[in-house]
């Protein structure tokens, strides 16, 4: 018995180690290997400041095979046409400075991994930035030029190419130090339940995720994948907008992209999925 | 003057005004008018009940996408009776302390209530989702669900 419970014991714990989801019931076929060369976690333990959850899992992990097979191949996801126009906006000059992006960043790639670590607590504008507003504080402040609307078509290519550079990174997003009044602030959002229909996000993507609503397989509601290009609409997703609909549909009056209650949230939301690799521009419904 | 009025014209209980028992029901109607039947079955796919976005209906089973948020109606009026489904119908939080499904015939208050699904601030005052007839008619619909189906 003795024997048995120490060899049982080191062979459970090897198990546990080499497999830390075992004993979670939630084991998926969870492989993502981009272009077969870019492997992505789309599943992995969820980080301590998110209790509900033993494991958080991407989007990715809900969609049919079809949808999944679309982002396993670059010519295969349509979201890559927009990744290509922004490379383009990426080494065009313009504003006041004749800069481009690239006079002082050289190529997209030399911003990889910068997604991961996005919304993140900026020093010298006193607030959590998004990724977003970092590229507008280049292009107001350092190129001269018009800030581009939050959500326009332009912004969200600039954004997918911000994350086309950074697949597979993990997610790592600050929660503490100067982030943290803002944290809170949309971990309270993702609490509150919202218009007429009285729905909270984490009644959604917390209690019910893996159910059926209507004809809606509910995700975890994780941000990893964005962009999104939709199926649904057949363009890019800033993740803003997906909040808007979100809410939208409890209906209540939403907040607007780019206002400081969606950059709380945003902030919130991409520190639930510390852990999953940067996935965007993925493919959703 | 009230005398005057024919018996049979009961006053539509307004939202603020309906009484819930201790577990959540309601023992009168809200119309005074029997349900509709094929009317509370049409609300239960469309509109403003769309029950079967959560919840699963045998007997509806022609229609696509039922949800499983909540659990299947079949059989519920062997384990509720008329009383307590007006009562979840009308607002199941009494009922179900909490519950994500939305409470049908109440008026608020709500946090950031939007006009419909637009997205904007509500003009004025928010209706309930479902009139007080809406309500009895989906009653009356699920009393008829008595059987479970294999
Ligand atoms: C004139 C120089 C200049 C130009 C032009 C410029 N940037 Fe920047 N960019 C910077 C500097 C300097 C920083 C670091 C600022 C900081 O840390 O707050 C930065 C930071 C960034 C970051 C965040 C990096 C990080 O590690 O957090 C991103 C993303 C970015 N720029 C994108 C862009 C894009 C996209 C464009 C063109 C639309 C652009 N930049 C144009 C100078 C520039
Ligand atoms: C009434 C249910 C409901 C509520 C409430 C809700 N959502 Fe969603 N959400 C959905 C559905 C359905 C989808 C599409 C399927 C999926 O990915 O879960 C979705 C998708 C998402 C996605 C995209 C996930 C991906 O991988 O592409 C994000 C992010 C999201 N929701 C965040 C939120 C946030 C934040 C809130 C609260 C402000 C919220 N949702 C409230 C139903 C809801
Ligand atoms: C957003 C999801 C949602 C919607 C929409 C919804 N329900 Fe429910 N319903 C639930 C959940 C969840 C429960 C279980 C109560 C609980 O434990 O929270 C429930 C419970 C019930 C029950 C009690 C079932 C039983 O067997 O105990 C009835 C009856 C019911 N719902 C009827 C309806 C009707 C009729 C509608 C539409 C007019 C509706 N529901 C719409 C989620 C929903």
């Amino acid at each position: 018995m003795a024997r048995g419970f120490r060899s049982g014991g080191a062979a459970a714990l090897a198990l546990v180690l080499a497999a830390p989801l075992a004993g979670a019931d939630e084991v998926i076929d969870d492989e993502l290997v981009i272009n077969g060369e870019i492997p992505i976690v789309t599943q992995a333990p969820a980080p301590e400041h998110v209790e509900a959850f033993s494991v958080i899992r991407s989007g990715w992990t809900f969609r049919s095979p079809e949808t999944q097979a679309m982002e396993m191949d670059d010519f295969d996801n349509p979201a890559i046409l927009g990744v290509e126009a922004a490379r383009d906006d990426f080494d065009a000059s313009l504003g006041a400075n004749g800069e481009s992006c690239a006079s002082c960043h050289e190529s997209p790639e030399d911003l990889a991994g910068v997604r991961a670590v996005y919304p993140k607590w900026d020093d010298a504008a006193g607030e959590v930035q998004t990724i977003e507003m970092q590229v507008n504080e280049c292009v107001t402040e350092r190129m001269g030029a018009e800030a581009w609307p939050y959500d326009a078509s332009r912004m969200v290519n600039m954004s997918a190419l911000m994350s086309f550079v950074s697949r597979g990174e993990i997610v790592n997003v600050a929660i503490d130090g100067p982030a943290a009044e803002t944290w809170q602030q949309g971990k309270d959002m993702y609490y509150t339940r919202y218009g007429q229909l009285e729905l909270s996000c984490a009644n959604c993507h917390e209690d019910n995720y893996d159910n059926m609503i209507r004809a809606d397989h509910l995700s975890q509601g994780m941000v990893n994948g964005f962009p999104t290009y939709r199926l649904k609409n057949t363009k890019l997703n800033s993740v803003h907008n997906r909040f808007k609909g979100c809410i939208r549909d409890t209906m209540a009056q939403t907040f607007s992209p780019g206002s400081p209650e969606f950059v709380a949230l945003e902030l919130y939301v991409a520190s639930r999925g510390n852990g999953l690799s940067v996935e965007g521009p993925a493919v959703r419904n | 003057v009230s005398g005057l009025a024919p018996l049979h014209a009961q006053e539509v209980v307004a939202p603020s005004a309906v009484s819930f028992t201790d577990m959540g029901g309601i023992e009168t109607s809200l119309t005074g008018t029997p349900g509709d039947v094929a009317a509370g079955a049409e609300l239960m796919n469309k509109g403003s009940g769309n029950c079967i976005a959560c919840h699963k209906v045998t007997a509806l089973s022609d229609l696509p996408f039922h949800g499983e948020i909540g659990p299947p109606l079949d059989g519920v009026a062997t384990r509720w009776d008329e009383a307590q489904l007006r009562g979840i119908v009308a607002n199941a939080k009494k009922t179900f302390p909490g519950t994500i499904m939305p409470a049908f015939y109440h008026t608020g208050p709500y946090v950031r209530p939007g006009d419909a699904f637009t997205g904007d601030a509500a003009k004025g005052d928010v209706a309930p989702l479902l009139s007080a007839q809406d309500v009895e008619n989906v009653v009356a619909y699920l009393m008829t669900l008595d059987t479970y189906p294999e």
